[in-house]
């Protein structure tokens, strides 16, 4: 090549074939892209097209507003209010501090908020936007939206938010919603309940907001909306309207609820008010209480710790899940198992020394009062609350045959109120005390019942540990003659289109068959203990008939030592009970009430039971009530 | 009198050229509008260039190609210097050297070498034409090679890519022997894997996604993923002007620049797309055309190079914006936003004119 003579014609064919070559080449190249277009627009258009529409519409679910809880006479528990939120949606962020970081230029977001937008980070992978501040100002509201380019991913929304205007008041009735934690999707994604939980950010955690979370719900809308590339909704194609959750109706009486609560003052306890011949419950108390409010925008690690750890246990629902030996509160159901067991009759007495022995043993059990009662008939047993006769009676009584009794009661097993996490308690018998201690640790003489557990069992004590709101409930049944109804703290649901109520039926579930006769020597001995019993001072005067009963649950024993209540640390020092119903005839409340470490029934438990008896029986609060400033006002907390 | 003066101004203008262009140009307007959420200033602003362009075409049209083989050596010259200047003082954008600020305006010295390189391989041949040895491509392949070499390292794959295959189309015209054209591509293939170890991490990621753009739908993948859904879902006659959800719903990145044939692609369909090919493979007949009857081999190889130049960013950009090349930013002939492009475009269309116009003259 290199002494290659050049032929210029030679070289201009050369440069024109070369010259074609590259033309056709050229014409290939433009044919395979030609090739790609048909591929992509005709053959694969379908394809482009769904994916083009998916990128462009996107289904919004609309959450339906959350039904209304209410008392029994209307007063609002529990609703929904509307308020901006600042939103994020972190998958279109890409660097989330730097974002929050700007966005506090125009709102005020506090460490506090941050943290708690971490913390529903962690918490809520699969969702879309998650809030970092909430309840924004107008003004705040505007200058966000005027910078909005400036913030892809971010966005205002308004949104429904629940309060609870009572605060504390009831609850634990109520119970909360909180945000829908990764353990709530799982249990929905069981129940097949995601879709219908979309945009749906609450969820009921505790109380009827648990219980009755698919009431109160609602349908979830859908909004067909076409967006943009930053996630944001240009126009709404099509809408499908949510349907709001119904709304309850409690049989809560909120001013009841109120008084007693008050009446509790600072003290630790439980009081559960039902009306014996339907089983709705008035009141629900459980002291400490905690402001549900808190929860409902995501509770702050400090509340909560204050919350979770404090000595008095203001998340526990005692009324349903604390256990507590009923004490002699348990003696009118003693003495009328005794009638209705042909043990006992009314009149035969015994002469009470002070003490008991079980034959052949020399452990001595105390009566109350040393030198004891003198001559104890079953009236008088009740209303002097006499140890002795409870003891003998114990003795001569199977304990399997006394729970057998017992049980239709609801001792030892679950009432089968509306709310989740009811205790069943311990009605012992036998059988239940070789399970207990069935564990190979215990050994034949730990498992085999004794006289001597029969005996203590017998006045309370022992291995008997119901709830207050099983007492209230027997309370309610021996009041009502037999006649069981279970208890519920939904009176109604009112469905939220048609306006249509639906009644909790108040259908008697069981019978139990007891002498009208038997019953009313029970009723009239505990009418006897607030006229002239243990309970006598507290009742004086009470302008409406009434019955009974005193009770002090030991937490510590104090092995044969006296009980000095001033000398004990006051966590160990016994729990008050008492137990009433009014009127005598065809009562319309039974009640228990359970103060911790209150010391006497008499002293602590029982004037609480005077106030809301006095309330519910003459509408107002009772003469020597301080309680006078209980209305129920709402204290919308509004912070 | 008149007829005259029109005559004289526009003597040198290639009609079909001029036509073919100025309808691309008007379908690129059309789809900026669109592009840009109907923004007029948008418009005017491409316009004011395109007059600008317009103008350094005339102008060149009407030099004649002598003249402008004078240039090729001092042209190439500072286009080196500035290549250099780059690597020295260049402004980093975007983590590349590829700016320069000389006063007055920021520059791509990149931009001006498009138009030099084959300019001056084309004067070196026409220089040597009766006596052509190895040594002489051994050179040409050096004035490649350097140019290439600064462009990579600013960096700019893409770009250094395009300049070394505008030189290499000279090359090939000139009548490099197939042995070598052959040796050299088995050579280059042989190369890939050291180049591949060699390449920047974005520009091998650019290579993965396009081998499975979904592997990283937000990251690379999003700008292949979007714009093959643009074109795709535009289907035979595309959803309509101003009506293309991917563009106006902002899934459509750089859709006024290097992307802006996804959205021509989404509101005009298959149909706007054909019709845009036959655009391009007219005026690359019609350069093609000027190349063959060229009456010196300077004119025919510039020719050549130039016409072959706009086929492989028209090409590039097209393949890459479809999904079947990398990304590269390549932006498409006439119808992408930004001026410097145009201005190189229509140098480019000027010096086909001059080659044409100034044939007569010549041969005589």
């Amino acid at each position: 090549m290199a002494s290659e003579l050049r032929n210029p014609q030679y070289e201009l064919k050369r440069f024109q074939s070369r010259l074609l070559l590259v033309g056709v080449l050229v014409f290939a190249a433009f044919g395979v892209l030609a090739g790609r277009f048909i591929w992509l627009q005709v053959y694969k258009h379908q394809h482009f097209q769904t994916l083009a529409e998916s990128n462009r519409i996107a289904n919004i679910p609309v959450p339906p507003s959350r039904g209304i809880i209410t008392d029994r006479h209307g007063v609002v528990l529990a609703n929904d209010y509307a308020a901006y939120t600042l939103e994020l949606i972190p998958s279109k962020i890409q660097n989330l501090d730097e974002t929050i970081d700007k966005l506090a230029e125009y709102v005020e977001i506090t460490p506090k908020d941050r943290r708690r937008f971490r913390k529903l980070m962690e918490e809520a992978k699969n969702f879309e936007t998650l809030p970092l501040r909430t309840r924004l100002s107008e003004e705040e509201v505007a200058k966000v939206a005027a910078n909005r380019f400036r913030f892809p991913g971010v966005e205002i929304r308004s949104r429904a938010f629940r309060q609870y205007p009572m605060g504390e008041s009831a609850s634990h009735v109520l119970g909360y919603i909180a945000r829908v934690s990764q353990k709530d999707q799982e249990r929905l994604a069981e129940a097949n309940l995601m879709g219908a939980y979309r945009g749906t950010d609450y969820i009921g955690k505790a109380g009827v907001e648990l219980s009755y979370e698919t009431e109160l719900h609602g349908i979830t809308g859908i909004d067909e909306v076409e967006v943009d590339a930053g996630g944001r909704a240009v126009r709404v194609l099509s809408r499908k309207p949510p349907v709001a959750g119904n709304n309850l109706q409690l049989s809560i009486d909120i001013k009841l609820q109120a008084i007693a609560e008050k009446a509790f003052e600072d003290k630790r306890g439980a009081l559960v008010a039902i009306e014996p011949s339907t089983g709705d419950v008035l009141a629900f108390v459980s002291k400490p209480g905690y402001d549900p409010n808190l929860f409902v925008e995501g509770i702050d690690p400090e509340s909560w710790k204050a919350l979770n750890e404090s000595p008095d246990k203001p998340l526990l629902n005692r009324p349903l899940r604390g256990a507590y030996p009923p004490g002699s509160t348990f003696k009118p159901f003693l003495a009328l198992a005794a009638l209705e067991m042909g043990l006992r009759t009314p009149s035969s007495a015994i002469s009470d020394p002070g003490y008991f022995y079980l034959p052949g043993s020399s452990h001595r059990f105390n009566d109350d009062k040393p030198g004891g009662h003198g001559i104890v008939d079953m009236y008088k047993s009740i209303v002097v609350s006499c140890d002795t006769y409870y003891y003998q009676l114990a003795a001569d009584m199977d304990i399997d045959e006394k729970a057998d009794f017992l049980r239709p009661f609801g001792f030892g097993r679950k009432t089968g109120i509306d709310v989740e996490g009811e205790l069943i308690g311990v009605l012992p018998t036998r059988e239940w005390k070789r399970k207990y201690y069935g564990a190979a640790k215990y050994r034949e003489e730990h498992r085999k019942w004794y006289a001597g557990d029969s005996v203590s069992a017998g006045i309370g004590q022992g291995y008997n540990t119901y709830t207050p709101l099983q007492i209230a409930h027997a309370m309610a049944v021996l009041s009502n003659n037999g006649v069981v109804f279970k208890p519920h703290l939904v009176k109604a649901i009112q469905d939220s289109r048609s306006g249509e109520r639906r009644l909790t039926e108040p259908k008697p579930t069981d019978t139990i068959a007891l002498k009208a006769e038997y019953v009313n020597v029970i009723k009239n001995a505990m009418a006897g203990v607030n006229k002239e019993g243990t309970s006598a001072m507290v009742f004086k005067g009470a302008p409406y008939t009434n019955g009974g009963k005193t009770g002090t649950a030991q937490v510590f024993s104090l092995k044969g030592q006296k009980y000095e209540a001033s000398k004990i640390d006051e966590r160990l020092r016994d729990h008050a009970l008492f137990v009433a119903f009014a009127p005598l005839d065809k009562p319309t409340i039974a009640i228990a009430v359970l103060v911790e470490n209150g010391g006497f029934g008499s002293q602590s438990a029982a004037p609480i039971a005077r106030k809301v008896l006095d309330f519910h029986m003459l509408g107002k609060v009772g003469p020597d009530g301080d309680v006078a400033n209980t209305s129920a006002t709402a204290k919308v907390a509004a912070r | 009198m008149l007829g005259q003066i029109w005559d004289r101004l526009t003597g040198k203008l290639d009609p079909v050229l001029i036509s073919i262009a100025m309808t691309i140009c008007a379908l690129g307007m059309i789809t900026l509008y669109s592009a840009s959420n109907e923004s007029m200033p948008r418009v005017w602003g491409q316009m004011s260039k395109l007059g600008i362009a317009l103008a350094i075409m005339w102008a060149l049209a009407n030099t004649p190609p002598q003249l402008l083989a004078r240039f090729a050596v001092p042209m190439y010259v500072v286009a080196l210097c500035l290549l250099i200047g780059v690597t020295a003082f260049g402004l980093v954008i975007n983590g590349a050297r590829r700016w320069l600020n000389v006063g007055v305006a920021t520059i791509q010295p990149s931009e001006l070498m498009k138009i030099a390189l084959p300019l001056i391989l084309a004067w070196y041949f026409n220089r040597h034409e009766t006596s052509l040895r190895p040594r002489d491509f051994f050179i040409a392949a050096l004035l490649i090679g350097v140019p290439f070499a600064l462009i990579v390292r600013q960096p700019d794959l893409g770009t250094a890519l395009l300049i070394g295959a505008s030189g290499a189309y000279v090359l090939l015209l000139a009548g490099l022997s197939w042995k070598v054209i052959l040796g050299l591509t088995a050579l280059l293939g042989a190369s890939l894997p050291l180049v591949w170890s060699r390449l920047h991490d974005y520009q091998r990621d650019r290579i993965m996604t396009l081998i499975d753009p979904s592997t990283d739908p937000l990251g690379q993948g999003y700008h292949i993923t979007q714009s093959t859904i643009a074109i795709g879902s535009g289907g035979l006659t595309g959803k309509g002007w101003l009506r293309g959800t991917q563009t106006h719903l902002d899934f459509l990145p750089e859709r006024h620049t290097d992307f802006i044939f996804a959205v021509y692609s989404e509101e005009f369909g298959l149909i706007g797309n054909l019709v845009l090919l036959v655009l391009y493979l007219a005026l690359f007949a019609r350069g093609f055309i000027i190349a063959a009857n060229a009456s010196t081999l300077f004119g025919r190889l510039l020719a050549g190079a130039i016409t072959l130049m706009f086929f492989t960013y028209a090409f590039v950009n097209m393949g890459m914006v479809s999904g079947i090349l990398p990304v590269v930013g390549v932006p498409l002939p006439w119808v992408s936003f930004g001026g410097t492009a145009l201005i190189t475009l229509f140098v480019g269309l000027g010096l086909l004119m001059s080659i044409d116009g100034h044939r007569k003259l010549v041969q005589t």
